[in-house]
């Protein structure tokens, strides 16, 4: 058995450049992903309360589908369905054009669970709050976005932070359409050295470091917004 | 001093013209029959109490006022306009309804100065300054202002009702509506809550209260409503109502609640 291969982190060190410009990749998806996924997520459960049929229906639908559709289908069908086969292309230059067909994928994808744990948010609000705002004469909107929304958020941080760090480590699937990241330079890296455990754990600390601090932040943000009643 | 807000009042109920007015007002939960043909006038100034025994419709009756909960048949106007649907029309009529809840319903997650002001500020567009000036007296005037900075959850329950009080007098509202204040509180926080609200009848806001505090009722109502399965059995001055009922149903409910 070759245990130097086995033990031998140069690699890493040899590519520390590469490294951080791959986590770095991976860091501007994740951020505007979630950024993107917050606001969609936001759209979507606010179709689902509202007091339309039509947009409950088509919110009901939406999150039904992209929950329950591969991540990977969602980013294959945008970058070879969209950009390849449907020539819509949001940048000619291609790594900002696959850039955001992965983020348009990832969002909508992300959404869908954004969405569901906004609505259990909702659910702990108590109907009285809903009463009150409506009493006071603000509109079903006004209502949503100033009384029951800030509530619902302020209950479901720290199940969205866990919506966050499974997103996170879902940019590794984006290598799928064509976005280079992290999980794209160790699919190369492995080819290149052979797949030793260095290079694994390398990357696996990498993705730590990005997602214990998220989780450590959502729960931090938990604690301090937590709404007393 | 109440005593003679009462009288002034009944003097001036003549001139004042009615402002709610509920005709052949019918509900239904469902196959229960929650309002029977519901006919209730309410004057401008005039304090009414609506008494009776539980499940008998009384917090239906004053939640159709603002429309919390429609009706299935009659009509129910409010200084003249019937109630609209649905939509913008309907916000700014319960703009103008003042409304109080059993469980206070403060948001819990804006402290009581923002409580107050929310309505002021994003219904009638009021200033911010203007109405955190306002709000403050307010607060003052049901005596909590020195919690002004402080989350609901932070204040006791007499407390927390007293900013509801507030909270719907910054909309400067035709009429309140009282839907059993006093019943989620501990009896010792009973009397500061009525306070407040009998100054109110003295001041001549126009109130309908959903209430068990007989004490209230004799202080300042005008008039009392009782109702039973989903009817209103009687309409009275509280004096009468109180020594002398003409139905039956209220000389037994009377009976059980007053003699203990």
């Amino acid at each position: 058995m070759n245990w130097n291969v086995l033990l031998d982190f140069s690699p890493l060190a040899d590519n520390s450049d590469k490294l951080l410009s791959a986590f770095w990749a991976t860091i501007r998806i994740s951020v505007t992903v979630g950024i993107l996924s917050l606001v969609i997520g936001t759209l979507i459960t606010a179709m689902r309360v509202s007091p339309i049929r039509v947009l409950r229906v088509a919110g009901a639908f939406y999150v039904n589908t992209l929950r329950n559709t591969p991540l990977t289908l969602v980013l294959l069908f945008c970058s070879l369905g969209l950009s390849d086969t449907l020539k819509f292309r949001i940048s000619g230059t291609p790594s900002i054009n696959f850039f955001w067909l992965a983020v348009f994928g990832m969002s909508v994808y992300t959404a869908a669970f954004v969405a569901e744990s906004l609505r259990a948010g909702i659910n702990t609000v108590p109907m009285g709050q809903a009463e009150a705002a409506r009493a006071i004469g603000l509109t079903f909107t006004q209502s949503l976005r100033m009384v029951i929304m800030p509530q619902a958020f302020r209950s479901v941080i720290a199940p969205l932070g866990s919506v966050m760090i499974a997103m996170i480590k879902n940019t590794t699937v984006v290598l799928v359409a064509s976005y280079y990241e992290a999980a794209s330079l160790m699919k190369d890296m492995f080819e290149q050295y052979g797949a030793t455990l260095p290079i694994f754990i390398g990357f696996a600390v990498g993705f730590m470091c990005l997602t214990l601090p998220t989780g450590f932040f959502f729960n931090w943000l938990a604690k301090r917004m937590a709404v007393v009643r | 001093m109440t005593d003679s807000g009462k009288e002034s009042r009944e003097a001036g109920v003549n001139g004042g013209g009615p402002l709610v007015v509920l005709e052949n007002v019918n509900k239904f939960y469902g196959e229960h029959h929650v309002l029977r043909d519901i006919d209730l006038t309410i004057h401008r100034g005039e304090v009414v109490v609506v008494i009776g025994p539980s499940g008998g419709g009384k917090s239906t009756l004053c939640r159709t006022i603002n429309r919390l909960e429609p009706i299935d048949g009659g009509t129910i106007r409010i200084d003249g306009k019937p109630l609209p649907e649905e939509g913008k029309a309907l916000a700014q009529l319960r703009a103008d309804v003042g409304m109080v809840f059993q469980s206070f319903n403060l948001f819990a997650h804006k402290t009581i100065l923002q409580n107050v002001t929310l309505g002021p500020i994003k219904v009638r567009k009021m200033d911010k300054t203007e109405a955190e000036q306002r709000a403050m007296e307010l607060l003052e005037r049901v005596g909590i202002a020195s919690q002004a900075e402080k989350y609901p959850a932070q204040l006791s329950g007499g407390q927390q009702q007293r900013a509801a009080i507030a909270r719907a007098l910054a909309m400067r509202p035709k009429v309140m509506l009282f839907d059993e204040p006093t019943s989620a509180l501990d009896p010792e926080m009973v009397k500061e809550v009525l306070d407040v609200m009998i100054n109110l009848a003295a001041e001549g806001m126009t109130m309908v209260v959903v209430t068990h505090e007989m004490g209230f009722a004799r202080a300042s109502a005008n008039k009392v409503v009782f109702m039973a399965d989903g009817q209103i059995v009687e309409e009275n001055t509280p004096g009468e109502f109180f020594t002398n009922a003409r139905s039956d149903r209220a000389k037994d409910f009377l009976s059980k609640i007053l003699t203990h």
